[in-house]
């Protein structure tokens, strides 16, 4: 409390008045001051409080006194009250005399009798943010403690340094991603550029085909399909491929012969693909080379064969494999149990459902059976049509 | 005398529009004979599409199975087609039924006339739909725009001519 000089309480000439607040009681550190209730006012540049009873009485202390400020929460019962208490800079050495000479605390409080503590104390952040007072001296000079020569940004004390600090923080954490982004997106051009590269260079390779030889196109286009580049070569020529597929296509004839026929001779690519990724244990195979490999079966002369349904379901079946049978049988079994549906007739052969359910559309396309199709689900019956 | 239901009526697939086209044209020539059939038994001449997707016809109770509303709109597309249909309104909720043709009521109903030796004679209308001599003839009953068209049938064919009077329309065969 004795940061106040007595004031007159009238505005300077580029001071403005912010706020006032009635109900007003001030508080040495924890004690009463010895000053009525009254009324607060918050200008550019000072904090006055004038008594409601004496208007004689008034003080007034800058703002550049204040350190910090924060809000003190009112406690539970009546005759709690909500505070704001402001943190001081040590008494000036010439400052005016006010209403107390000497006080033990470095703080004071505003104890809000009629409430508006929440709007005082947005202007007082809004006024010690701004520092209005720093630009627009008043004609008397007031002493105004360390303040001026402390530059803006090191004032890092209070809830707004901490603020600032944190905006700072994420500015910086801004730029380092930024950074290195930069660098993943410098280098998809780069990735671009290298497609186009092999890309042209594939072309060339099709238009010369004689020029260059197999052995050199060949390994040319296992290294487009390590760096995992579709090669358009390839897929048009489709007998030859790399070598790497022919070994797998050979491996995969050995390997699925015994579990085809124990599945009843068909069985869905992703089945074949954790089959054998399983046994493989490393090494283990992408489901483009799977798929690459399955297709040269039939080139190879192996005893499997690749085939795609209609709904595009890749299987892979045994040669031997005749799809009239397993429709006649197929057949068979719906005309003995009257009807079938798709899991039914899958829990009878032992197929998976999604197998079992091509053999029923598959029968039905060569109208041996028809559909059944309601709320129950799908159900296929012999056609008696 | 009941209305006997053919086989397929009491098959649950006969309710789903198939997709082989094979199944699919003799499941829709059974419909439309089915319906048919069932609207002369109940002698029914026209029907609302809403109501038939109720009707025992589309709808067989005893094994849970309904025709959808597009499978009815395919059904009654077909016997449109044959001429056995005709929509009365542009959405396509009302159609006359005739399960008999226009050409072969006026057969009827000339055959009649001649064996009675009836020909050269007026008749109203409501003579040859409702009267006491028309009784247990099967046009008896017949509503009067299925008669109306049966007659402009024959008059097309020269052997009758519809003639217009005071209180209605009477028509005359040669």
């Amino acid at each position: 409390m004795d940061r106040f000089s007595w004031s007159n309480g009238l505005l300077e000439i580029n001071e403005t008045l912010v706020i006032q607040q009635r109900g007003v009681r001030l508080y040495d550190g924890d004690d009463k001051a010895k000053l009525d209730v009254g009324v607060a006012l918050l200008s550019t540049h000072r904090l006055i409080w004038r008594d409601v009873k004496n208007h004689e009485c008034c003080i007034a202390m800058p703002l550049s006194q204040i350190i910090f400020f924060e809000e003190q929460a009112a406690g539970i019962g009546k005759r709690s009250v909500a505070k704001i208490v402001i943190h001081l800079y040590p008494v000036p050495a010439n400052k005016e005399p006010g209403p107390y000479q000497h006080s033990k605390y470095p703080y004071i409080k505003l104890s809000f009798k009629e409430h508006g503590q929440i709007e005082f104390y947005r202007r007082l952040t809004e006024e010690m943010t701004q520092k209005r007072w720093e630009s627009t001296s008043l004609s008397q000079p007031i002493p105004t403690g360390t303040s001026p020569q402390v530059g803006r940004k090191t004032h890092a004390v209070g809830i707004i340094g901490i603020e600032r600090k944190i905006e700072q923080k994420r500015k910086e954490t801004d730029k380092n991603i930024s950074e290195a982004f930069e660098d993943l997106s410098k280098l998809m051009v780069k990735a671009k550029e290298m497609v186009e590269l092999s890309r042209s260079i594939a072309n060339k390779i099709k238009d010369k085909q004689g020029d260059i030889t197999e052995d050199e196109t060949i390994r040319f286009k296992s290294y487009l399909l390590s760096m995992g580049i579709a090669d358009p070569v390839t897929r048009e020529t489709h007998g030859s491929g790399t070598h790497y597929h022919l070994q797998l296509a050979k491996q995969l004839g050995d390997m699925l012969q015994a579990p085809l026929e124990e599945r009843g001779g068909m069985m869905a690519l992703t089945e074949v693909y954790c089959l054998v990724n399983r046994a493989r244990g490393m090494e283990l195979l992408s489901p483009e080379d799977l798929v690459n490999a399955c297709k040269m079966f039939e080139s190879l002369k192996l005893p499997l064969r690749l085939r795609v349904f209609d709904s595009g379901v890749m299987v892979v079946q045994l040669q031997s494999h005749s799809e009239e049978e397993m429709i006649a049988s197929a057949l068979d079994n719906v005309s003995d149990k009257g009807s079938l549906t798709a899991e039914e007739f899958a829990k009878l052969l032992g197929l998976s459902v999604l197998l079992s359910k091509e053999r029923l559309l598959l029968a039905e396309k060569m109208g041996h059976l028809c559909r059944d199709d309601s709320v129950e689900g799908l159900r296929f019956y012999p056609n008696l049509f | 005398m009941s209305f006997e239901w053919p086989w397929q009526h009491s098959f649950p697939p006969f309710f789903t529009l198939q997709p082989n086209v094979d199944t699919r044209q003799k499941q829709l020539a059974a419909w439309c004979s089915l319906a048919l059939t069932y609207c002369r038994h109940h002698k029914l001449y026209t029907l609302d599409v809403m109501e038939a997707q109720e009707s025992p016809m589309f709808n067989n109770k005893k094994i849970e199975r309904k025709l959808s509303m597009e499978a009815i709109q395919v059904v009654f597309e077909e016997l449109r087609k044959k001429g056995n249909l005709e929509w009365l309104d542009k959405n396509k909720s009302r159609c006359l039924v005739m399960w008999r043709r226009p050409e072969e009521w006026g057969k009827l109903i000339y055959q009649w006339v001649s064996k009675n030796g009836m020909v050269n004679t007026v008749f109203t209308l409501y003579e040859l739909s409702n009267g006491d001599d028309t009784e247990g003839e099967e046009f008896h009953g017949l509503e009067d725009w299925m008669l109306l068209r049966s007659l402009q049938a024959l008059q097309a064919e020269g052997k009758a001519e519809i003639i217009t009077m005071d209180d209605g329309k009477g028509v005359k065969f040669f």
